[in-house]
């Protein structure tokens, strides 16, 4: 297998300049899927036969809560590459991502207790599925804290790692919470064995807001990384030349 | 064994101790973590008894009754398996139904009723237009029944 390709990212140069020519692919198509989906959830789409019109909050709920997770992947994967093949690149992306996937639990928890008061009768309720989400923002809390502990930023990147790692046993738990334990929250209406449990009209809008949202996310970690690549190489000399021209 | 690998051993180990730790840790403490006791725990007696609980299940069709004139109402929770008769007086959120799910937190008396004080509804994960509800309603002939105001 050739493995030149993953051996270019590790070049700070080279993403750098990658990422500035991939940002605007990742983030047109988020935009346009974004409010192509939202009107499509939030005026297209059917009521439901019990929850009204108040379901549609699951367009804005649904998708926060599953980038919430899948930024925290990614976020771990990353942290486990940067700590394996000491590969300082990847450490830039695990810290890069932690900022995005904090306020996308925040959306997701804020969502969730609006959406919660009307339907359940409670703002917040101490809950395996709520409670395990709330410790994943913890957990993005405490790494961002982690990292601005250390002066170093190596020593940073390996300690943020392991913590990163470490909390990569929530993600499996916050998603089966619902099925494990007798839980408040409803079961996964689209994760699920099976066909959705809803009908076209209101799943397509869904999906097409859980892409948008990913892109959204490839889309900022993008500049995020720039932003990261620039400055921790801030006394190379490529970045004085990179600036200049 | 190269640098390299012994540091991929290193992160392996750590995934799976820690997997192992918090599968340990949450069996232990599984009446803590679970949100709610069903019906047949309860009438087992696996509920802590004398203390404050939350009860989960479906309400029982045609079980809700009400007080004239007062908030007060009774209805039966069950798991399909076993019942619970529920007492509560209050406001009940606007989900509330019978044949759906329900969790109430209260105490156990000792002849058997469950006295709520809070009530919170467990809607399911199935979303559908109203109109597809009613055909579904009409075919299966049985009726999902009205809210409870």
């Amino acid at each position: 297998m050739r493995w030149t390709w993953f051996h270019r990212l590790a070049s700070p140069p080279y993403l750098y300049a990658l990422a500035a020519r991939l940002t605007p692919w990742f983030a047109w198509p988020a935009a346009l899927l974004i409010l192509g989906g939202l009107y499509a959830g939030l005026v297209l789409a059917p009521p439901d036969y019990q929850q009204g019109e108040g379901f549609r909050i699951i367009y804005v709920h649904v998708p926060s809560a599953w980038m919430s997770l899948m930024v925290y992947v990614t976020m771990g994967v990353a942290a486990a590459v940067g700590l394996i093949w000491r590969m300082k690149i990847a450490h830039a992306v695990a810290a890069s991502c932690a900022p995005i996937g904090a306020s996308f639990t925040v959306v997701a928890l804020v969502t969730g207790a609006l959406y919660g008061k009307p339907m359940w009768g409670t703002w917040w309720e101490w809950d395996p599925r709520l409670t395990s989400e709330l410790i994943l923002l913890f957990l993005y809390l405490g790494f961002m804290g982690l990292r601005a502990g250390f002066d170093d930023t190596q020593r940073a990147d390996r300690s943020g790692a392991l913590l990163a790692i470490v909390g990569m046993v929530n993600v499996p738990i916050i998603h089966y919470s619902v099925i494990w334990w007798n839980s408040l929250h409803q079961a996964p209406s689209v994760m699920r064995f099976g066909k959705p449990a809803m009908p076209p009209a209101m799943l397509v809008p869904l999906l097409v807001l859980l892409l948008g949202f990913t892109l959204f996310f490839a889309a900022v970690l993008l500049v995020r990384v720039r932003a990261e690549i620039l400055q921790r190489e801030r006394a190379t000399r490529w970045i004085g030349e990179t600036l200049r021209a | 064994m190269t640098p390299r690998q012994r540091r991929l051993g290193l992160v392996i180990g750590i995934v799976v101790g820690v997997s192992i730790a918090g599968a340990l840790a949450l069996s232990a403490f599984r009446n803590n973590v679970t949100f709610f006791f069903d019906p047949s725990q309860v009438v087992a007696g696996q509920v802590p008894a004398g203390e404050r609980f939350r009860l989960g299940g479906m309400v029982t069709k045609g079980s809700v009754q009400r007080a004239p004139g007062s908030l007060e109402l009774h209805f039966v929770v069950t798991d399909f398996a076993h019942d619970v008769p529920v007492s509560y007086s209050g406001v009940l959120p606007d989900l509330f139904r019978e044949g759906a799910g329900v969790v109430a937190q209260g105490r156990l008396r000792s002849d058997g009723t469950f006295v709520a004080d809070e009530v919170l509804a467990k809607h399911d994960e199935k979303y559908m237009p109203p109109a597809v509800a009613k055909s579904l309603k009409r075919r299966h002939g049985e009726a999902r029944s009205e809210p409870g105001s």
